[in-house]
């Protein structure tokens, strides 16, 4: 094991680590403001979003909104079977599926 | 009385388990492919299998890993400016902090430092869904925890191990089960007019920051500009 690469991996480690327990520290003795909780409220919608979205139009880093990008037609007929059933093993079943035909033909 | 009391109560806390278990599969499967990658990738850039998978074992964060591994793997071993670019990656974290925190503050510090540690994207979103629909449960918020941060490190140790006799796993499209996943834990919070302004905020937004900000950078604007949009509405709202 290289000392520098050994350095490198501790210093990421302590940097994630520090965003990841930051909010609790800051908030620990305090509280969490009212505003601050109001703005929070949306913060799943918000950050859900922002992880599918892009994953399913950009899913090899640029736009891509054509029958060639599976990954998009798939994450619509998810979309629908999510909303319909509610069911996370029905929605993946059905999309991950569609994701292997797609790739066949 | 007492006893059945107990019986009962370590039933309630077997079943939180048990849904955590059931609820984290999916999304612990499309880890998987994200681990196995990143310990090819940490060969193919030229680091050993053991700082690879100690890098998997102490950081835990996909996206700055594959950052920093393509950083070690073009020469560059500086160690600010990976580490600077792991922390911006990383901020999203301070976010999804925020969010938990009204629930975690409560818990005893040494709790929130463990659980602190085991913060990822996946952890969040499952964790938040289950408030959600039920509350918050610092032992379903532990169990997917753990699961996750074992399949990274296990999925870690197989990309070292298979290292050379597999492609990329990526293109096979099994990372679409994460998406996947998300969407079915986004839909069903899809029932108000805010909500609904919040997620094609985010959509929107995110997509073109994605197109145009490096890294994970979409993730901060996208949900610092749609949240604080449903807030301001729903403060509208409340005053009206």
């Amino acid at each position: 094991m290289r000392s520098e690469v050994f350095y490198i991996i501790i210093g990421m480690a302590l940097v994630t680590y520090f965003t990841r327990i930051g909010a609790l520290a800051l908030f620990r003795f305090t509280g969490v403001p009212t505003w601050l909780n109001r703005w929070l409220k949306y913060v799943p919608v918000a950050i859900l979003t922002a992880l599918i979205v892009p994953s399913l139009l950009l899913p090899k880093g640029y736009l891509d909104i054509s029958l060639n990008n599976h990954y998009l037609i798939a994450g619509i007929v998810a979309a629908f079977v999510a909303y319909k059933s509610r069911n996370i093993i029905a929605t993946l079943g059905i999309g991950m599926s569609i994701m292997f035909v797609l790739k066949l033909i | 009385m007492q006893l059945s009391n107990l019986i009962s109560g370590k039933n309630e806390l077997a079943e939180e388990v048990w849904v955590a278990l059931r609820e984290c599969i999916p999304v612990v499967l499309g880890v998987v492919p994200f681990g196995i990658t990143c310990g090819i990738m940490g060969l193919t850039a030229k680091m050993s299998g053991v700082e690879t998978i100690l890098m998997s074992v102490f950081v835990f964060a996909g996206a700055s890993q594959f950052i920093g591994i393509t950083m070690l793997g073009t020469g560059i071993t500086g160690w600010g400016i990976i580490i600077l670019t792991t922390l911006l990656v990383n901020l999203r974290h301070l976010i999804m902090g925020s969010s938990l925190a009204p629930y975690m503050i409560r818990l005893p510090f040494p709790l929130q430092a463990l659980l602190a540690f085991f913060l990822t994207d996946e952890a969040y979103a499952l964790t938040i869904s289950r408030i959600h629909k039920a509350k918050y449960s610092v032992l379903y918020q532990l169990t997917v925890s753990t699961m996750l941060y074992l399949v990274w490190v296990l999925s870690t140790v197989a990309g070292v191990v298979l290292g050379g006799y597999i492609s990329d796993p990526l293109t096979w499209g099994l990372d679409f089960a994460m998406p996947a996943t998300f969407l079915v834990l986004l839909i069903p919070r899809l029932a108000d007019r805010i909500s609904l302004i919040v997620f094609g905020m985010a959509a929107v937004v995110s997509v073109i920051a994605a197109l145009y900000l490096p890294g994970k950078w979409y993730i901060i604007i996208a949900c610092l500009i749609a949240s604080l949009i449903g807030g301001l509405l729903e403060g509208d709202s409340e005053h009206a």
